[in-house]
């Protein structure tokens, strides 16, 4: 467009509108539009809710969040999902490399594995572990007799199904990057005499650093307030095996509208904390990469 | 995928023994995790359905109740689709073409719903539309009901599913870019016919694909529903209530039988619109 309008004496009209510019309207309209929906379906939910666990001001909301089965419940949350992100992050690493950098018979059924997760209700997944892992089934009792060790209904069993749930975070955040990261680097540092242990530490580790901390980031987002498979696996015993969602779940059908606030409060904020930093960096990785 | 310069290098290097076992190591570890991890599950749901042989499936699924619990699950699913494919669109255009201030918060405030618990989501309704809920006094003038009702089973599905359709048009959109629109328009096309001939039918695929995956969304949802739709049965209970009901009831061939239903239906939607972009 300049090569046309910077010609000498040429095409300066172009630039020029040829009527009077209307207003946008239809622009406007479409914002308006998509402002209302979002501000209706997303933005008042969350700031009633908000709102709600504030009545009492910060002591109210710590003295709710202090109670002891509260305090348990909010706790286990954190460490199960804590633990399932440092596995899902390793394992889901690994699984990338694996699928990008080698070649064997059935790689393509296992990448198609890999997105499984996503298409199956967390409720069924729940059911799944039940069935292979509960106490009347083969492996459940064998597991429990042989090794003294339940799945289902304690923490294990939630932490499995986190796992099940969030394994294509990583993966799919981590593969598309090793896809395109150019192997004569790689090369070099090894005809220059690096180990395979340095090279992967110094060549291949540090460009999916980001990706690998977007997806885990992602997982444990997910996993703080994964209910439908909790609920189904973990026998939801207060000061055991109850998770902070199956706790306010438990508070809004006994009325208690300060408890259940509370801890909505607490959830809340550490999504809404976690997405915006995952897409700040995401975001600030674009701009620099 | 790999250039061919990688693909030299690659053949080069895992030459020696000890590299090819490592490889073959990790390749066994992943193997075992993924079949462990999400292939025993499934498979074990399957026999487990199938426990009292096929005649006990088809027993559980024939309960009128559970017909029921289906019917309404697809007409929720239906309805919460055809709302986002509308306004989803418009806010996935106004994300890219739009420029004003507060757009990027906006933007990342859209993944929200995909980190909220889902009974929070429930309960923030509740809040809003439950009996001493905010806008109670509102609707019990006009005579509605929100709360263990329909419409908050939709409002709570509408929430839960947000991000899938904006997430998949905003990428293609990008691609897409103004310049077609812009053509059209100096061609002296409406801003309608713009969309309708020009946009449209370049978003199809992403249009498509974010369809299926809310579809597939708003079929499992469970905590949400639960919480702003008691699961009353035969008034509210949705199919995967009507699986929570029976497992609690312990009728298990019934519960597992409407999971593997379930799993089966939103699995085929979501790799069949798979297998549709990867044929592109």
């Amino acid at each position: 467009m300049s090569a046309i309008t910077d010609q000498p004496g040429g095409l300066q009209t172009r630039d020029e509108p040829l009527a009077r510019p209307r207003p946008p309207w239809g622009r406007w309209g479409m914002r308006a539009i998509a402002l209302s929906y979002l501000t209706v379906l997303l933005l008042i939910p969350i700031l009633v809710i908000l709102q709600d666990g504030l009545r009492e001001g910060l002591a109210g909301l710590w003295r709710q969040l202090t109670l002891p089965i509260a305090w348990h419940a909010l706790k286990l949350t954190l460490w199960t999902s804590a633990l399932m992100t440092l596995i899902n992050t390793v394992m889901g690493g690994l699984t990338a490399y694996v699928l990008v950098r080698y070649r064997f018979p059935w790689k393509k059924a296992l990448n198609s594995l890999v997105d499984l997760p996503l298409a199956i209700p967390t409720l069924v997944t729940g059911l799944m572990l039940v069935v292979l892992y509960g106490p009347q089934q083969a492996l459940g009792s064998w597991l429990k007799q042989n090794l003294g060790f339940s799945v289902i209904f304690a923490p294990p069993g939630i932490i499995l199904a986190l796992l099940f749930i969030t394994f294509p975070f990583v993966v799919r955040a981590v593969q598309p990057v090793l896809l395109e990261l150019d192997l004569t680097q790689e090369d070099a540092a090894a005809t220059l005499g690096a180990g395979a242990w340095t090279i992967f530490r110094r060549i291949t580790l540090p460009p999916l650093v980001l990706p690998l901390a977007s997806g885990a980031l992602l997982s444990f987002a997910r996993a703080i307030g994964e209910f439908g498979a909790i609920v189904i696996v973990a026998g939801n015993i207060p000061l055991y095996s109850q998770t902070a969602a199956v706790y306010v779940l438990g508070e809004v059908e006994s009325e208690n509208r300060l408890g259940a606030s509370a801890i909505s409060v607490v959830m809340i904020t550490i999504a809404l904390g976690l997405v915006l930093f995952v897409d700040w960096l995401q975001r600030r990785n674009r701009r620099t990469g | 995928m790999s250039h061919p310069l990688s693909a030299a290098a690659k053949s080069t290097r895992p030459g020696s023994p000890a590299g090819k076992l490592a490889a073959w190591l990790m390749i066994g570890l992943v193997s075992l995790y993924v079949g462990v991890l999400v292939l025993a599950p499934i498979v074990s749901l399957a026999l487990g359905a199938f426990g009292e042989g096929l005649r006990g499936v088809l027993q559980s699924l024939g309960q009128p109740d559970v017909l029921a619990a289906f019917w309404r699950t697809i007409w929720i699913s239906l309805l919460v689709v055809t709302i986002h494919a509308g306004f989803g669109t418009i806010v996935a255009w106004v994300f890219v073409r739009d420029r004003f201030r507060g757009r990027g918060l906006v933007n990342a405030l859209v993944d929200i719903p995909f980190a909220v618990s889902p009974v929070v989501v429930g309960y923030m309704l509740l809040l809003l539309f439950g009996r001493n809920g905010l806008f109670a006094p509102l609707l019990t003038a006009l005579n509605i009901r929100v709360a263990f009702a329909m419409p908050g089973m939709i409002l709570a599905t509408l929430f839960v599913t947000l991000p899938f359709m904006i997430r998949e048009l905003v990428p293609v959109l990008e691609n897409f870019g103004a310049l077609q629109e812009q053509a059209a328009a100096t061609l002296g096309a409406s801003g309608w016919s713009t969309f309708w001939r020009v946009t449209f039918p370049a978003l199809r695929h992403g249009f498509i694909y974010g369809v299926s995956l809310t579809f597939a969304r708003a079929l499992g949802e469970f905590g949400a529903v639960l919480v702003i739709g008691g699961g009353i049965q035969g008034k509210t209970e949705t199919a995967t209530l009507f699986i929570y009901r029976a497992m609690e009831e312990r009728q298990y061939v019934a519960a597992y039988s409407a999971a593997l239903v379930l799993g089966l239906i939103s699995l085929l939607l979501v790799l069949g619109t798979d297998m549709l972009k990867k044929k592109r």
